[in-house]
């Protein structure tokens, strides 16, 4: 293959920031909404999904040249799915109280965007390694974007980081200090989801345009 | 196995929440990807809404056959009607590979189909079947459905109405979408940004519907009444309150 001129690392850095598959491509938003209330579920979805990435997008890649072009679409879920179950049963083994907390979002990761977007976008064109590295890229890129909002949502709406609590005990309102600190509820219900989004994309344009 | 311990108006209390209460789109957020990829214009909204349900519900029945005689614990008992002993085998890690696979391969039978006896049907649905093989919406629904381990004909009614209330959120946004197209947008927010600020509003309306519970199976009149009872001394739900 005559694309050896990039690096195969500037397939991953790219994926971080330039191309960030939420933002830029605006794919894997399912998933992006639905688990990031609290921080701790962000990381191990954001960990889940880039280890199905990268290695389906190395096994698609592996097998490009014999997979028929008709069938192409089935074989890359079917790669998928063998990846996504060895993740599911690894967090019912080892997890399982937060593989009860992700339930049916792990099986999800098969239909997630981003995956699906990287096996068709990138690993079905190019050698095994670059797919590899284009493939965890994307998967920390979204890691990235769903931890700040994961960040964001479990600090404001629960005022813990990693379910410690972060802001003190002793800024919330009682019933001697009625004026003091509330929790925005808000942030732990679904719909903040889509404005801190919103707003990331709207400061990724801003960013990028200077 | 079929109704279980559902009575008609379960149902019915269970359509009402999969398509308001819990909907798809602006409760789960799932579909996500097809819904902002596909939402600029009404028609094309519709067209997919339409096949959305479609697929769901068929792929939804197939998809609990599946787990009721194949992946569930326990599922392969029938087995032993040919004298093999297979009550003890459980299947369930081959779940997902199953079930997307039944879904990516009845969307793909549905298109050649519908090409071949119906080509008017074909030039407006067919387009967005292949999209609709890696919506989450379709697995998610089917991966709800097996969890909440709900009786046949709840299982019908989940799915459809999962379509329905789809259908529904994704034909409303794009309606207010063909609006923002000649509205006056801050620059940097137009186009994905001021979408998502869009749905997270109208998921905020939906939102009012929480709490309600209309789809606990009732066995008799007497649980009725006394859940009517603790539903009218229970607390507000504080999610409510913001």
């Amino acid at each position: 293959m005559a694309q050896k001129n990039p690096p195969a690392l500037s397939y991953l850095t790219d994926q971080l920031w330039n191309s960030n598959q939420i933002l830029v491509a605006v794919l894997g938003i399912c998933s992006a909404l639905g688990v990031t209330n609290r921080l701790s579920v962000a990381v191990t979805m954001g960990l889940s999904v880039s280890f199905v990435t990268a290695f389906s997008s190395l096994l698609v890649s592996a097998l490009r040249k014999i997979t028929p072009d008709s069938v192409r679409m089935i074989t890359q879920l079917a790669i998928i799915s063998v990846f996504v179950t060895i993740i599911d049963q690894f967090l019912q083994a080892y997890f399982y109280s937060l593989s009860k907390v992700l339930s049916v979002f792990v099986g999800l990761i098969i239909t997630n965007c981003v995956v699906m977007g990287r096996t068709e976008g990138m690993a079905k064109n190019v050698t095994p390694l670059p797919a590899f590295m284009d493939g965890l890229g994307a998967g920390l890129g979204y890691m990235l974007v769903i931890c700040i909002v994961g960040a964001i949502r479990e600090l404001f709406g629960f005022g813990q980081l990693f379910n410690y609590q972060v802001v003190p005990l002793s800024w919330y309102a009682s019933p001697e200090n009625p004026n003091g600190y509330e929790n925005f509820a808000l942030m732990v219900s679904p719909p903040a989801a889509f404005f801190i989004i919103g707003g990331m994309i709207w400061l990724f344009n801003l960013i990028n345009k200077k | 196995m079929l109704m279980g311990d559902y009575s008609f108006l379960n149902l019915f209390g269970l359509l009402i929440q999969s398509v308001f209460i819990e909907n798809f789109l602006l409760a789960n957020f799932l579909g996500m990807c097809t819904y902002l990829a596909c939402s600029n214009k009404l028609k094309t909204a519709n067209g997919l809404g339409v096949a959305v349900v479609l697929v769901l519900t068929i792929s939804g029945i197939l998809n609990w056959c599946v787990f009721k005689f194949v992946t569930g614990a326990g599922a392969l008992s029938w087995l032993s009607f040919f004298g093999i002993d297979a009550a003890n085998i459980n299947l369930n890690f081959l779940q997902f590979l199953l079930f997307i696979s039944i879904i990516a391969g009845f969307t793909q039978m549905l298109e050649i189909i519908i090409e071949k006896f119906s080509p008017a049907l074909y030039s407006s649905l067919g387009l967005y079947l292949p999209l609709i093989a890696v919506n989450c919406a379709i697995l998610g629904a089917c991966l709800f459905a097996v969890t909440r381990n709900y009786p046949f004909f709840p299982n019908l009614i989940y799915v459809f109405a999962s379509g329905l209330g789809w259908w529904l959120a994704i034909a409303l946004v794009a309606a207010i979408r063909e609006k923002l197209a000649v509205s006056d947008v801050v620059p940097g927010l137009r186009g994905m940004g001021i979408t998502f600020i869009v749905s997270g509003l109208m998921a905020m309306a939906f939102q009012g519907f929480t709490g309600i519970k209309l789809a606990t199976p009732t066995t008799s009149a007497l649980v009725t009444a006394n859940q009517a009872l603790e539903l009218q001394t229970a607390p507000e739900p504080s999610q409510a309150n913001f």
